[in-house]
């Protein structure tokens, strides 16, 4: 019976019993579907076995829209819970997990996919390249995150879910307050998408150094790809030491080790530096592809080229050194003394800076241009107001002393979300209906697309902005009810009414792609933005070899430069193109991580060692292994491109 | 594959190249990595509770065999990759079997020193001060068990295919890693050893 404990849920719900029959039921749907319509041939040939950039990056955006509707649930569950004084809706122990897994979710598992959807998508495309430098690597670092999303995602019907926060703070997180095995879904499902993000930083910065197309030189790089760039290089840096972290929690909570505990010399503060030497820069990693989406958006729909190219680029180089200057800005009020308080609130203040000077940019690059209102481009609009107000609360969170008002209350969350719904999601929503035609072949319909945009914001504002108040007023963060005498009730019911809106707003994008898909255009060329760099130059759906031919390049925007000033990108013959193979191996290692994660967090040895077996062999495997890939011939691309509407 | 002569065998084609690159922004990650495990150890250095202290438990001579052999493990696959670049298969293929050798030696080495420290009471779960020192020393250690195979996969490649640019880059890429270790050793030593007995 001991055994079966463990898996049971400590806190179960009727909720959560209608969960687990939903996701049996749907995954008897899927494998009944897919072997009716016989597709398991074509699942595995063309996804679960693909080395293509393209095709990576298309997973990894379907699994962060899919995450975001996760996370997003469990926040109308919270706000539904917060609406009014003394609400009866979750008790203390379902909120404590519900504001866990949310942040968690939406950091990890939703906004991280995100960006690197987007990466995966365009920066082969954009520095005019076949492929990233390890294709193969790439499939596993796509399998690893969806591994560990996957765990993460089970634990609220096996087991149960974490419940510490998603900073996971120490003794919190310890066994003695967290006694589920909960807090090791944390520790393992994070550990294996972070072995994932890593390798994707080590591919990326390989990719965008070494593989750029002849005369791309470093200051010739679209501005996507140079955030991207800075992004991986942070993502190289910092992961390692959540890799760290991580592993001395889990070892805290497995086999009893005294890192983070209060006994035996363990030191909780440890964790909190750890994980926000690591959390601090992991915003960044975040919001600098999220800069880069907005700038090839507003210059290409302002019709004029980046204002200041060179200070865009240097202030994301200030930005990622002092990332990872400031990281006990998050714990001001934990007892470290006026000094270095001081001094980590002047490096917090200091990365306004370079982040003004990118603000700037973007107006400039507006103001003379002849702007069109497309929805990605409101999206663009709409952040840079939203933004700077997130900014600018940044800053007053970052003086020191008055954080001691408002550290932990509704005030930091109003915060945070201010910077991270309209920089990120905002962002990659923009991103979503720029890049949906490149990867699609159709558009997404406009005027639906409006309607989620002024949905969102509203929805934004409304649910966010009180927070403001109230937290001033001293709502604390992370509490899951309060009492009428408080006063708190009416704003939280707007938060409420907001955050609703905003769930309008996410559905209306899904019924947009089933609108789109249903009634738009399919001839729509390769270029129907007129846009700007690179990857708008080859066909639409783009080829898996990208281009047949490599590009020339002359300046930051050659795609234009070719259409306005006679510039001529693809020169010479077509000739043979080398290609990777497919292969299986990072999908089955994606399957031994999931199967080994699950082993670690029941403490079931057994199946943890095999796990670890099947993963060495799978690489001692790949090193035997000769697989030199394959050439596609020219008369074959001859064909592909005359397919596509003849060779340009 | 297009190969170009005018370069070494390891970096004669793009793919090679770029597995170099990488591997050299992967050992980034990987001082990172040791770096923040230093941290930890220094900063629970002090923090016994009530187990031994550093002092009590270090024995110089095991660590000094385990830095000898170690250095020398580097030198030799230094005179391996030298080989290797002479396109002699035989002595390289020797020099890499005398550093995975080594390497074998230090890790049993590295054993009987952590049988020493169980049977003075100082395991992992002692204290905060000797969980840092095992986990830091273990995952070197881990690094190092991990090299064995991969070195000896290595060997054997080279050994039925010959010095191609392949197996010639895998060797060279693999002679980074093992420098590398050396380097975390060094620091390893000096830092936690010498320090600790002082
Ligand atoms: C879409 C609408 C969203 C709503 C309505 C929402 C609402 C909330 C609420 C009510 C909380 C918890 C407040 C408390 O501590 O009691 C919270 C926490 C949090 N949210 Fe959101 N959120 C949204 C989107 C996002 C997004 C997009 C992200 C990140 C990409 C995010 C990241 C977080 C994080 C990290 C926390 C802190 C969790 C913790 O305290 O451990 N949220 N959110
Ligand atoms: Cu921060």
């Amino acid at each position: 019976m001991e055994f079966f404990e463990r898996f049971a849920i400590p806190h179960p719900s009727p909720a959560i019993y209608a969960s687990m029959v939903a996701i049996v039921l749907v995954s008897i749907g899927i494998v009944a579907g897919l072997t009716y319509f016989k597709k398991w041939g074509y699942l595995w040939r063309e996804w679960l076995t693909t080395v293509d950039h393209k095709k990576i990056g298309i997973m990894y955006l379907v699994s962060a829209l899919l995450m975001l509707f996760r996370g997003g649930a469990d926040a109308i569950m919270m706000r539904a819970q917060l609406s009014a004084p003394d609400m009866k809706l979750l008790d203390a122990q379902h909120y404590n997990e519900i504001f866990t897994t949310h942040g968690v979710v939406m950091i990890i598992f939703m906004a991280m996919p995100f960006i690197f959807a987007f990466m995966n998508l365009i920066v082969p495309l954009q520095i005019g390249a076949r492929d990233v430098a390890f294709p193969r690597l790439n499939a596993l670092s796509f399998w690893l995150f969806f591994a560990g999303a996957m765990l993460f995602n089970i634990s609220f019907v096996i087991g149960g879910s974490p419940d510490a926060g998603w900073t996971s703070y120490f003794p919190l997180a310890g066994n003695d307050f967290s006694e589920s095995v909960g807090t090791n879904y944390y520790m393992l499902a994070i550990q294996i998408s972070g072995i994932g993000s890593l390798m994707t930083g080590i591919n990326m910065c390989t990719t965008i150094l070494k593989m750029r197309a002849p005369g791309m030189t470093l200051m010739k790089m679209p501005m996507f790809t140079w955030s991207a760039f800075i992004a991986n290089v942070i993502i190289v840096f910092a992961f390692p030491v959540l890799t760290v972290a991580l592993i001395m929690g889990t070892t805290d909570r497995l086999f009893a080790t005294n890192f983070f505990t209060t006994s035996n010399g363990g030191m909780d503060m440890l964790w909190a530096n750890f994980f926000w030497i690591w959390g601090h820069p992991e915003v960044y990693i975040l919001i600098l592809p999220a800069f880069g989406l907005y700038s090839e958006i507003i210059s290409t729909f302002s019709r004029r080229n980046l204002y200041g190219y060179s200070s865009m680029v240097w202030s994301m180089v200030l930005i990622s050194l002092l990332s990872f200057l400031v990281w006990t800005h998050h714990f001001f009020t934990m007892g470290q003394g006026a000094l270095t308080n001081s001094i980590f609130s002047i490096t917090t203040m200091a990365i306004a800076v370079p982040t003004g000077v990118k603000i700037f940019n973007w107006l400039f690059t507006m103001w003379k241009g002849k702007i069109r209102f497309t929805v990605p481009m409101l999206y663009s609009i709409g952040f840079i107001p939203l933004f700077t107000i997130g900014g600018v609360t940044g800053v007053m969170l970052a003086m020191s002393a008055a954080d001691y008002q408002y550290h932990n209350t509704m005030f930091l969350v109003a915060h945070f979300h201010n910077t991270i719904i309209p920089g990120v999601v905002f962002a990659m929503l923009a991103g979503l209906t720029f890049y949906w035609p490149k990867f699609f072949g159709f558009m997404l319909n406009e005027k639906i697309g409006k309607v989620t945009f002024w949905l969102l914001t509203v929805g934004f504002v409304l649910a966010f902005f009180p927070m403001y108040i109230t937290g001033l007023d001293g709502q604390a963060r992370r509490m899951y009810t309060y009492s009428e005498a408080t006063g708190f009730g009416a704003l939280n019911m707007l938060s409420f009414v907001g955050a609703a809106l905003m769930a309008i707003g996410f559905v209306t994008i899904v019924y947009n792609v089933y609108y789109s898909f249903k009634n738009s255009s399919r001839d729509i060329g390769s270029d129907p933005w007129d846009a700007r760099s690179l990857e708008w130059a080859t066909h639409t759906p783009v080829p898996e070899y990208n281009f047949a031919r490599t590009p020339q390049i002359s300046s930051s925007e050659t795609f234009w430069d070719s259409k306005k000033n006679g510039h001529v990108l693809f020169k010479g013959e077509i000739e043979e193109i080398h290609m990777p193979n497919n292969s299986g191996v990072p999908f089955v290692m994606g399957i031994i991580f999931f199967i080994a994660g699950f082993s670690f967090i029941f403490a079931l040895w057994v199946p943890a060692v095999i796990g670890l077996i099947g993963i060495f062999i799978c690489m001692a495997m790949r090193s035997f292994e000769k697989d030199h890939g394959r050439h596609i011939s020219v008369k074959e691309i001859k064909e592909t491109e005359e397919k596509l509407g003849g060779a340009k | 594959m297009h190969i170009d002569n005018s370069q070494p065998l390891e970096y004669s084609t793009q793919q090679n190249q770029l597995n170099i690159l990488g591997f050299w922004i992967f050992l980034g990650a990987e001082i990172m990595l040791f770096a923040t495990l230093f941290t930890a150890y220094f900063t629970l250095e002090g923090r016994t509770g009530s187990g031994p202290a550093p002092a009590e438990i270090f024995e110089i001579t095991p660590v000094l065999i385990e830095t000898l052999v170690l250095l020398t493990s580097s030198f030799t696959i230094g005179l391996g990759i030298h080989a290797m670049r002479l396109g002699r298969k035989n002595a390289m293929l020797t020099f890499f079997a005398i550093t995975l050798l080594l390497g074998l030696c230090f890790l049993g080495v590295e054993i009987y020193e952590f049988m020493h420290y169980y049977h003075v009471g100082a395991t992992y779960q002692t204290s905060a001060f000797t969980a840092a020192l095992l986990t830091t020393l273990g995952t070197h250690g881990g690094h190092v068990t991990l090299g064995l195979f991969w070195g000896t996969f290595i060997i054997l490649q080279v050994k039925k295919r010959g010095l191609t640019p392949e197996t010639a880059n895998k060797s060279f890429i693999f002679s980074l890693y093992w420098h590398f270790l050396d380097v975390v050793w060094i620091f390893i030593f000096s830092f936690i050893y010498l320090k600790g007995m002082m």
